[in-house]
């Protein structure tokens, strides 16, 4: 496959940095064009998608932390089924299976997906580029607590680190540890301390 | 031949973590959103294995310099010309006249 000859011929309404649009670009849009024509879907299909997806922001999977923070029972039935647990906050995961993992004094979790790039996107959004890197598919599955430190997370080495390689139909979500200067705050408060890569793994909440 | 498929890299050795992240553009989420909606229950035209099956079967070198997005859009493509929801030849067709037009990127669905 190469690349298209040439720019566009009209640049008045381009609004790209680039000077042409690149092969797949152009293969999005057509491909884009011939499915509304076949009526697979509407072009409002295609935007309500993307604002679904923008809708899903790490503030999900915070709320989601907090409750388990302060409701004990609801943090022994997201561990136990964590798709179900969401749902009973309106987080909708659809077919996927959620594995919450929680850190402890003893134990800290981080996620991956070596394979290619499976993420609890439903919790978290879309992931960061460097999740998706070869660096960290290939590395932290044989040396967490390196990579770790390349974060800035300095564990120490009682601590065990767990790597939780995800799949297209399993989904992990780290449960981080509650920090103990939050004493007395109410779900909101504690689900704004709560950082999408705390949820990774790669980091941890400062206390 | 390599035993070990090039996707299939946990526990190779590989440089320092740059954390880049990026704002996905327009035309990325429009990617991810094709996906979606094609392997949606209702429609069942793509499944995330047909997804990664032609993602991993690009080589090497094109696996490697081929952005995330840019190795979605190939996938998406090849798996709807395999189930014949699309031919290659509507494509291509199509691909040049969008190229003639100089169509905007955020044309329609931004």
């Amino acid at each position: 496959m190469n690349a298209p000859p040439g720019a566009p011929h009209d640049h008045t309404h381009f609004r790209d940095d680039e000077a042409s649009i690149s092969y797949y670009r152009t293969m999005e849009i057509a491909v884009r064009e011939l499915l509304v024509e076949k009526n697979v879907f509407s072009l409002a299909d295609v935007r309500a998608q993307i604002e679904a997806m923008d809708a899903r922001t790490p503030a999900r999977g915070a709320r989601v932390v907090a409750r388990a923070w302060t409701d004990a029972a609801y943090r022994e039935r997201l561990l136990a089924n964590g798709a179900a647990a969401c749902e009973e906050l309106g987080l909708e995961l659809g077919p996927l299976k959620l594995v919450v993992v929680e850190n402890t004094p003893q134990t800290h979790n981080v996620i991956v997906c070596t394979l290619c790039s499976c993420y609890p996107r439903m919790l978290l959004g879309l992931p960061p580029d460097w999740y998706k890197s070869r660096e960290y598919r290939s590395r932290v599955v044989r040396e967490p607590r390196r990579v770790l430190e390349e974060f800035g997370t300095r564990l120490p080495d009682a601590v065990s680190i767990r790597v939780h390689d995800s799949t297209a139909d399993m989904r992990y979500l780290v449960l981080p540890m509650r920090p103990t200067d939050t004493d007395g705050m109410n779900e909101a408060q504690l689900a704004s301390r709560v950082s999408r890569d705390a949820m990774i793994g790669t980091t941890v909440i400062d206390r | 031949m390599k035993l070990q498929a090039n996707h299939d890299m946990g526990g190779l050795t590989a440089g320092r973590i740059v954390p880049r992240e990026h704002t996905y553009e327009p035309w990325e989420k429009r990617v991810d959103a094709l996906m979606m909606l094609l392997s949606n229950k209702d429609r069942q035209l793509l499944k995330v294995d047909e997804l990664r099956r032609n993602i991993e079967t690009l080589g090497p070198s094109a696996y490697e310099r081929m952005t995330y997005y840019e190795r979605w859009m190939h996938a998406i493509c090849q798996t709807l010309v395999q189930r014949g929801v699309i031919t290659l030849d509507e494509l291509g067709r199509r691909m040049e006249e969008v190229k003639a037009r100089g169509a905007l990127p955020d044309e329609g669905a931004g």
